[in-house]
């Protein structure tokens, strides 16, 4: 009797976990092919480019001040941990270096793509899941307007334009945050920090790789919120659910795909 | 592809069902909507009556029969034949859905840049002219959060009648109205259809309203036409469901209660479970 309630228990978990995993393969696929469409769709965006400069306001600068100020503490930070980790060593003059660098190379995409993914991802699924809901997109497709042409991709390559642009700024700040601790605060000498900086960081190496790690992400990050917010039930609980996805996701996949690019773009 | 068809229908369904998640909706449905008329499709809530809207408008396909629209049948066209067809209906959701982020103005200003290369001047004046058809044309400024039930109900009729088209669509539009928006959309329908020479077809399950302007009724129970006439056939019918309907009885073909085991055994089946349980506790 015991045996059989196990077997049964088993088999039901086992049920379950198979369920969600072709659930999850399922809204993966779906999410292609969205991507898919709205690529496909995107001529729309060309012909008319104010619909896309209008979403680039409404993701990027509003994303400004969260991204700004984010990337000046985070820079400060790395004054303070980088001074305290580099004089025991003696070579304090490279704070620099060890600022410009973790920000360039990591922090500034990665730390964008979170904020970015928390700030205006969240915005863009709640949109279109009310959008959905309040029978907004039924209405567009009734009027013989595509709303993946007129909505979707809009928001879309706002997000990829936006991404690197906030990427860029955030590094920026985030490298004035640790010059104003290193240099005034610390005492650290001026000449050496940004000489340092200068030629340690490279263009290409450093640089481009960053853009390239935000555009990606950028790309990861849009689609998610999109697709979540297309794909959210119509009630005020599945947009709810619907966000919360947004974040999480967006998440997992920004950290998943940047060891995949870095462990591509550094040579061991 | 165009199918054999009566000129004086504009849209007809022809054997239809339709159902998803192993559920038929609808079972073998017939109806014609005249041009020029009219048309309700009455019905309790969940018998599918928007769901017909969605398959006169290609949102949905049937799994059996066909929808013609002008003859040609809806889900058979390519996504471009289904926007064309499209271009000549209109449509009016239960809640309006109205674009939230854009004025009344641009609203109804929509369809049109949409789909013609209208000067601004003229697509003013032509929004002008369809806010003042129903009423609204003090009101371009506001945004739909500014608006009340019914006038958002009739800011979107005049987006829904932008383009002049031959078919307009009403998804409940006299549901969660008071009495004076009810009286105005009530007007607005049948005036609208007339001058612009169009058909309307409103699904609804307000019998007062929908009998003073509709020329003529369908009604759908159980995936079927249980019944079909003119609003003063349907008064007078005999016929259970459609007298229980229209005069609005609590108790009839459509029961009060909703499917259930058997009540006496359901509540004492309860103190029993309860019994049991606390006899297993103590031993």
């Amino acid at each position: 009797m015991i045996r059989s309630k196990l077997l049964t228990s088993a088999i039901r978990t086992l049920r379950n976990i198979g369920s969600r995993f072709t659930e999850r393969i399922w809204r993966m696929g779906a999410g292609a092919r969205l991507f898919g469409l709205i690529v496909v769709s995107s001529g729309e965006c060309l012909r008319r480019p104010r619909l896309v400069v209008r979403e680039v306001y409404f993701t990027g600068v509003m994303s400004l001040i969260i991204i700004l100020v984010s990337a000046f503490f985070v820079g400060m930070v790395l004054g303070l941990q980088g001074y305290n980790t580099l004089q025991t060593y003696g070579s304090s003059e490279a704070i620099g270096v060890l600022v410009a660098l973790s920000l360039v190379r990591e922090l500034g995409p990665v730390i964008t793509a979170l904020l970015f993914a928390g700030r205006a991802g969240t915005a863009i699924t709640a949109e279109i899941g009310l959008m959905k809901a309040t029978e907004q997109l039924s209405a567009m497709e009734m009027m013989a307007v595509s709303p993946i042409a007129r909505v979707l991709a809009p928001r879309f390559w706002a997000g990829v334009i936006a991404m690197p642009i906030l990427a860029a700024l955030f590094c920026m700040v985030g490298v004035l945050g640790g010059y104003l601790v290193a240099v005034p605060l610390i005492g650290v000498d001026a000449g050496a920090f940004w000489s340092q900086m200068q030629a340690s960081v490279d263009w290409q190496h450093d640089i481009l790789n960053g853009m390239f790690k935000s555009v990606v992400f950028g790309v990861a990050c849009t689609i998610i919120a999109i697709f979540e917010g297309y794909d959210a039930p119509p009630t005020a609980e599945g947009v709810s659910r619907a966000t919360t996805r947004t974040v999480v996701t967006s998440s997992l996949v920004v950290l998943g795909l940047d060891f995949i690019l870095t462990s591509f773009m550094i040579n061991i | 592809m165009t199918q054999t068809t009566d000129p004086q229908n504009i849209v007809e369904i022809d054997n239809l069902s339709f159902g998803y998640k192993g559920r038929m909706l609808h079972q073998g449905i017939n109806m014609a909507f005249p041009r020029g008329k009219v048309v309700a499709i009455m019905g309790g809530s969940g018998s599918g009556k928007t769901t017909l809207l969605r398959l006169i408008g290609g949102q949905l396909k049937p799994n059996k029969g066909q929808v013609r629209v002008e003859g040609q049948v809806v889900h058979q066209q390519s996504r471009d034949g289904i926007y064309q067809l499209r271009r000549k209906m209109g449509m009016l959701f239960q809640q309006g859905a109205l674009f939230t982020d854009l004025s009344v103005y641009e609203n109804v200003a929509f369809p049109m840049r949409e789909h013609t290369d209208l000067p601004e001047s003229m697509i003013h004046d032509l929004v002008l002219m369809k806010l003042n058809a129903v009423g609204l044309r003090g009101a371009h400024q506001l945004m739909p959060t500014e608006l009340s039930g019914g006038m958002g109900r009739r800011v979107s009729l005049a987006r829904a009648i932008a383009l002049d088209p031959d078919i307009i669509m009403y998804d409940e539009p006299f549901a969660g109205l008071d009495p004076i928006s009810m009286g105005v959309i009530c007007d607005l329908i049948r005036t609208l259809n007339d001058a612009l020479g169009a058909t309307s077809i409103i699904v609804s399950h307000d019998v007062k309203e929908t009998f003073s302007i509709a020329d003529y009724v369908y009604f759908v129970a159980g995936g079927t036409v249980a019944a079909e006439g003119t609003p003063d056939d349907l008064r007078n019918s005999h016929l259970p469901f459609v007298h229980q309907f229209v005069h609005g009885e609590k108790d009839g073909p459509v029961p009060f209660h909703y499917a259930a085991a058997d009540y006496k055994t359901e509540l004492l089946g309860f103190e029993q479970r309860a019994f049991e349980h606390t006899r297993q506790l103590q031993e």
